[in-house]
């Protein structure tokens, strides 16, 4: 009962800090480092939904970003509907995307399932940089409103609305992930995860979890695409469907340890300011010396703790417990 | 008359393209085969073959196939250190996602390495001394620098299945590719096979390296469009199918080739990620897989 007490105690103070943070930090620059937090927070746990529970590595995550920031922004520039409309229904769009892809891909495993998403996200960049009504290679900018306004998702003074939005954007994914992944279906998807034969002969419909969760890390990835769009409000192929963007929220969750939620977020913690810090310090050549640390941080992981840096933390909590216990 | 021409055209271009990419696809199902890793840093090792061939012609003013020797040694050492430092260590692990990050790592690392290296500037070599201009052959074109290209691919694909099956060696890596164990058993030193398979992986990327920045230009992100072609080429065979690898890389040229004329060219790589996706469905495991 004890733990559980000061979990809470945990989670309060983190509620606290995360509220008063941008006031804390007034600068815009640390604001902004916190909102690339959440937001690749947010892609880190819809890919942990797929990669660390159902054992579907997607490198396609940036596909469903992409769509989410699409649908909103053309949405919007056509029809003049609010943002907010048009994240949900990215985020849908994102999701039924998924569900369509799941089929050609259901029979696939591992590495297979792997490349299989490469293809996927290079067949979507390719088409949204040829095709006129969307842009093209050139993307889409979203004209810049008189003043700040809430229902045009567009604020102009300070950062701190987005701040706000994504921290309750980042906060509505992780209860649904947790949500999601402590019912039945969770239970699933661990089964299918540790076998997927074993698990198809006990009955359990695998192709309609797996597309379960193909569907949730859809949705959610494309979340935080509308919220890049309103944020940058300029989106073109290459920069919301990048290779880049998808490797980066894969080495993260790894970095963090998967399949736990927790992990993929501690990943982003350390990795996005650490990055964002180095790339601020080392100005325009800092680019590749950022990217450089980030891969060999990965590399390092991958080759020391396999199982992410969570494990490092269960490792010691459990150390503490059992000293608790003999003394 | 004329239709044929173009036909035989495209299947001439098809032809070349798609033995450069069998090329590139051969090291990684090699390496597939053998360890059962993907190396996602392909792509990045075929860039610093570009640089060195491109750097031997911006010094030197020199042909880049002067380079072989010192491109096989640079990317032979760079194979070495990374199968040393990262794979051999990651294979120990037996954990199926850090297998398929760790190389990603790796490609992260090289790719802003040469970025650091090099700035993002693309490059491109002007006018070889050597190997450069046309060839017309009843009514067909050709450009000389694919035309060697291609033709070198042709041979080295050659030669590594020479080695792969004809000598003693080769054999011991089919060997372990069949069944690690067993081969173990027959007194094969398995982590050396890996290590000579990864390094030779590398190495060939070389010949085919050093002499694109002929035909196309070199930045520190060329790497990406050829790596995920090998992929598609590799998951296309069937991993670990050498034959595979090589019908699949001239179905790829093929179809890249037709598709860009009659769809449109900048549809040509869509057309052939299509093709891989429509494959899945009916063969998952590619289709010399098993």
């Amino acid at each position: 009962m004890k733990t559980r007490l000061r979990d809470l105690m945990l989670f309060f103070l983190l509620g606290v800090f995360l509220l008063i943070y941008p006031f804390v930090f007034t600068q815009a620059f640390y604001q902004h480092i916190m909102i690339m937090v959440f937001m690749y927070g947010l892609l880190a746990i819809s890919w942990d939904i797929m990669g660390g529970y159902a054992n579907l590595f997607s490198f396609g995550q940036s596909a469903f970003f992409g769509i989410g920031a699409y649908v909103s922004t053309l949405l919007f520039l056509h029809w003049e509907i609010t943002p907010w409309l048009g994240m949900v229904a990215g985020g849908f769009a994102s999701g039924v995307v998924g569900i369509i892809i799941s089929y050609p891909t259901a029979r696939l495993k591992g590495h297979y399932f792997a490349i299989a998403t490469l293809a996927f996200l290079f067949v979507v960049q390719i088409v949204l940089e040829n095709w006129k009504f969307v842009g093209g290679a050139q993307g889409l900018t979203l004209p810049l409103t008189e003043q700040s306004s809430f229902w045009k998702f567009q604020f102009r003074e300070s950062k701190i609305p987005y701040y706000y939005i994504m921290l309750f954007l980042l906060g509505l994914g992780f209860l649904l992930a947790k949500g999601t992944l402590n019912s039945r279906v969770g239970y699933y998807l661990r089964a299918l995860r540790e076998s997927q034969e074993v698990a198809q002969s006990l009955g359990v419909n695998t192709a309609k979890y797996r597309l379960m969760a193909i569907a949730l890390s859809g949705f959610l990835s494309a979340l935080a695409g509308t919220f890049y769009a309103q944020y940058v409000l300029y989106i073109d192929p290459s920069s919301v469907i990048s290779l880049n963007l998808s490797v980066e929220v894969v080495l993260i969750s790894v970095f963090g340890g998967c399949g736990t939620i927790y992990g993929p977020l501690i990943g982003t913690v350390i990795l996005i300011p650490l990055t964002n810090l180095i790339r601020a310090s080392l100005g325009g050549a800092g680019r590749g010396i950022a990217y450089m640390v980030f891969g060999g941080i990965i590399i390092l992981i991958c080759v020391l703790q396999p199982d992410g840096l969570i494990k490092l933390f269960e490792r010691s909590k459990k150390a503490v417990r059992e000293r608790y216990d003999v003394t | 008359m004329d239709d044929l021409i173009v036909v035989i055209q495209l299947i001439i271009n098809g032809l070349q393209i798609g033995l450069l990419y069998a090329l590139i696809a051969i090291g990684l199902t090699l390496i597939w085969g053998v360890m059962d890793i993907i190396n996602f840093a392909h792509g990045e090792f075929l860039v610093i073959a570009m640089y060195i061939g491109y750097g031997t012609y911006a010094f030197w003013g020199i042909c880049p196939i002067l380079s072989l020797p010192a491109a096989l040694l640079i990317l032979g050492i760079l194979g070495w250190l990374v199968y040393r430092f990262a794979i051999a260590r990651v294979l120990k692990s037996e954990n199926l996602l850090s297998q398929i990050v760790v190389t990603f790592g790796v490609s992260v690392f090289l790719q802003n390495l040469l970025l650091f290296l090099f700035s993002g500037d693309y490059r491109s070599i002007a006018s070889d001394p050597w190997i450069k201009g046309n060839v017309t052959v009843n009514q067909l074109n050709m450009n000389i620098p694919e035309l060697v290209i291609s033709i070198l691919s042709l041979l080295v694909i050659l030669v590594i299945h020479l080695f792969i099956n004809k000598t003693k060696t080769g054999k011991a890596i089919l060997a372990t590719a069949l069944d690690r164990e067993t081969a173990q058993l027959m007194g094969i030193n398995t982590d050396r096979m890996n290590q000579l398979t990864f390094v030779l992986g590398i190495a060939c990327l070389s010949i085919s390296g050093i002499l694109l920045p002929i035909t196309t230009h070199v930045s520190p992100y060329s790497g990406f469009l050829f790596a995920v072609l090998a992929f598609t080429i590799v998951a296309l065979g069937g991993f670990g199918s050498v034959l595979g690898t090589i019908i699949a890389g001239i179905i790829i040229g093929e179809v890249q080739s037709f598709g860009g004329f009659l769809v449109e060219p900048s549809y040509k790589y869509l057309c052939v990620f299509l093709l891989y996706l429509f494959v899945l469905v009916i063969r998952p495991r590619g289709l010399f897989g098993w």
